[in-house]
């Protein structure tokens, strides 16, 4: 029936925690923010509060996982990938550390808290690094479904957790492989590629272009890196445009993503609709969507400009 | 062991790898020579024969800057061949201009942006703990480096989690690439600093390896170690020591064969 895609990630790992010993989990006194009190409050002895100082987690989390541990670290998007991103790139992915980041409150969707909590950076700077694998859940199925693939991956995982209340899109059964996307709707004219929140975005978008006549596919871009190629080259020749849809900056993000896989093949043409090089603001989440065209309507309209 | 002949053998290969690549920090490198002997002839209990055994010390090599050091004790120690040490920085060699525990047996950790050394080694210590292990982890540290914040956000963990297995060591030449610590950003009184923060503290000179093991060997209970090695820059070479511009600079050749010739045993 829906939940905050934070409560099902801290559900997640308390879960995950009974299935492998070797799971360790991080916090920068954040554990009921982030929800991994819920780990806690299973595995106290597992748990570690590391106070308010994230590079100093993420290197502690590196000993843990020098020493055969699989530690999943937890904090805000911001502080995460932002403050402690040096941290991240030099002692976890350039020896390929195996480290988990299940950073939460990404992207608008924080809200009321305003511009300098809400990441929108987060999956650029993260995308950047060599050996990381950025998988970006929709909802809460998705979520629990990213925790338990992320244990199984051989190197840094970053999941980005966002903090609304989900509906349930998919269900426990949907298949997911890091990297391999899920076409959720089969369209010819239009393919919107969406992750993370803007799935529904990008369905309500896909309804109303039907409406119109305009068959539109979309495709549950869940994992951002590494980026299914495959689909996209695919949509790129059956669709006559492609639109990309994120909560996060069009720099570095989805968008750029599929650009890259796109750059030198003739085909659809492209649009990218997220955050256009703006910081955010204070406001509610459904508020803060629209005024940054991350609506049904702004995602439509984008695509049949492009037709 | 005969301490100053080994010092000088190994203070004779660190030029040697330095002037063969025309890079790297000599000043740092020559520093640590004495608190590496001491740690790795007399008090890490390491096998190079099973550089990966889990329950081995470990060195965290916090000021990886300084790791033509590290290489010529591990080479020694015969963790690989000597011949290796000649191709420090070039190109398909092992030995990376910073540590990298992913390509040199031996190296514990990868380090060389500084300050997560010493989170990096907190992290081992509390990983020890947590895991009910016997090994302890040994980080040494810049002086310049302690200007990182990371350095104390680290330090604060160390003493909140009771990290008795842990030990900072540091280097204390007072000097750092643009000039002397107290001109580019004063550490004040770092032995007060650090036990304000909650760490057993020692005092040494950096260049006894014997009064280095005392103090490594103290017993300590509760609270982590940090020794604070009173040392001289580019220690061993009479045109090096105590002169900043010799952090990062490389010798040219008559630099280079009198630096060399005062290593003579």
């Amino acid at each position: 029936m829906g939940k905050s895609l934070r409560v099902a990630y801290g559900e997640a790992l308390a879960k995950l925690g009974e299935k492998n010993e070797k799971v360790v989990v991080f916090d920068a006194d954040l554990a009921h923010a982030t929800q991994t009190c819920l780990f806690q409050a299973k595995y106290p002895e597992r748990h570690f509060n590391m106070g308010i100082a994230e590079a100093n987690m993420m290197c502690a989390a590196a000993g843990f996982a020098h020493t055969g541990f699989i530690p999943f670290v937890s904090t805000f998007a911001l502080f995460g990938a932002g403050r402690a991103f040096e941290q991240i790139r030099n002692s976890i992915c350039y020896t390929n550390c195996n480290v988990k980041f299940g950073f939460s409150h990404s992207g608008l969707c924080v809200g009321e808290d305003g511009g300098s909590h809400q990441s929108i950076e987060d999956i650029a700077l993260m995308r950047e690094l060599p050996n990381m694998t950025i998988l970006v859940p929709c909802d809460p199925a998705e979520t629990e479904k990213a925790v338990m693939a992320a244990a199984e991956i051989d190197g840094p995982v970053y999941i980005r957790v966002a903090r609304p209340v989900c509906e349930d899109i998919t269900t426990m059964d949907t298949p997911f492989t890091p990297g391999k996307a899920n076409v959720m709707k089969e369209g010819t004219d239009v393919c919107l590629i969406a992750c993370g929140l803007m799935i529904p975005v990008a369905l309500a978008a896909a309804e109303k272009l039907e409406a119109e006549g305009i068959s539109t596919a979309v495709v549950n871009m869940h994992t951002i890196k590494p980026i299914d190629r495959d689909i996209i080259l695919k949509m790129n020749e059956t669709c006559k445009a492609i639109v990309t849809v994120e909560e996060h900056s069009v720099i570095g993000g989805l968008g750029s993503a599929v650009a890259e896989v796109l750059a030198g093949n003739a085909g659809a043409k492209f649009g990218m609709v997220g955050i256009q090089d703006k910081f955010g603001k204070s406001g509610k989440p459904n508020e803060l969507f629209e005024a940054y065209g991350l609506s049904a309507d702004n995602v439509a309209a984008t695509a049949k400009g492009l037709l | 062991m005969q301490y100053d002949k080994k010092a000088k053998e190994l203070r004779a290969e660190i030029l040697k790898m330095l002037y063969a690549c025309q890079s790297g920090h000599p000043g740092g490198s020559l520093s640590c020579v004495e608190m590496l002997m001491a740690l790795y002839y007399e008090v890490m209990k390491i096998d190079p024969k099973n550089p990966a055994d889990p329950d081995r010390d470990r060195l965290v090599l916090s000021k990886g800057h300084a790791c033509p050091a590290l290489y010529a004790v591990l080479a020694d120690l015969g963790y690989f061949p000597k011949e290796d040490l000649a191709d420090l920085r070039q190109i398909n060699s092992h030995l990376q201009g910073h540590p990298d525990c992913t390509k040199t047996p031996g190296v514990d950790m990868n380090t060389g942006s500084l300050g997560q050394g010493a989170s990096l080694g907190m992290g081992l210590a509390l990983a020890a703990k947590y895991a009910k292990k016997d090994y302890r982890v040994y980080t040494v540290l810049g002086d310049g480096e302690c200007q990182e914040g990371l350095v104390w956000e680290a330090a604060m963990a160390a003493a909140h989690y009771k990290l008795d297995n842990l030990t900072f060591l540091l280097d204390h030449n007072g000097l750092q690439i643009d000039g002397s610590n107290d001109e580019v950003m004063s550490l004040g009184d770092v032995v007060k600093k650090f036990d304000a923060f909650g760490f057993s503290c020692i005092k040494v000179d950096g260049h006894d390896i014997r009064a280095i093991v005392e103090a490594l060997e103290a017993p300590v209970s509760g609270k982590p170690k940090f020794i604070c090695c009173e040392t001289v820059k580019g220690k061993g070479v009479s045109f090096m020591e105590g002169q900043f511009g010799w952090h990062g600079n490389p010798m040219n050749k008559e630099q280079f064969e009198q630096a060399l010739s005062e290593q003579e045993v």
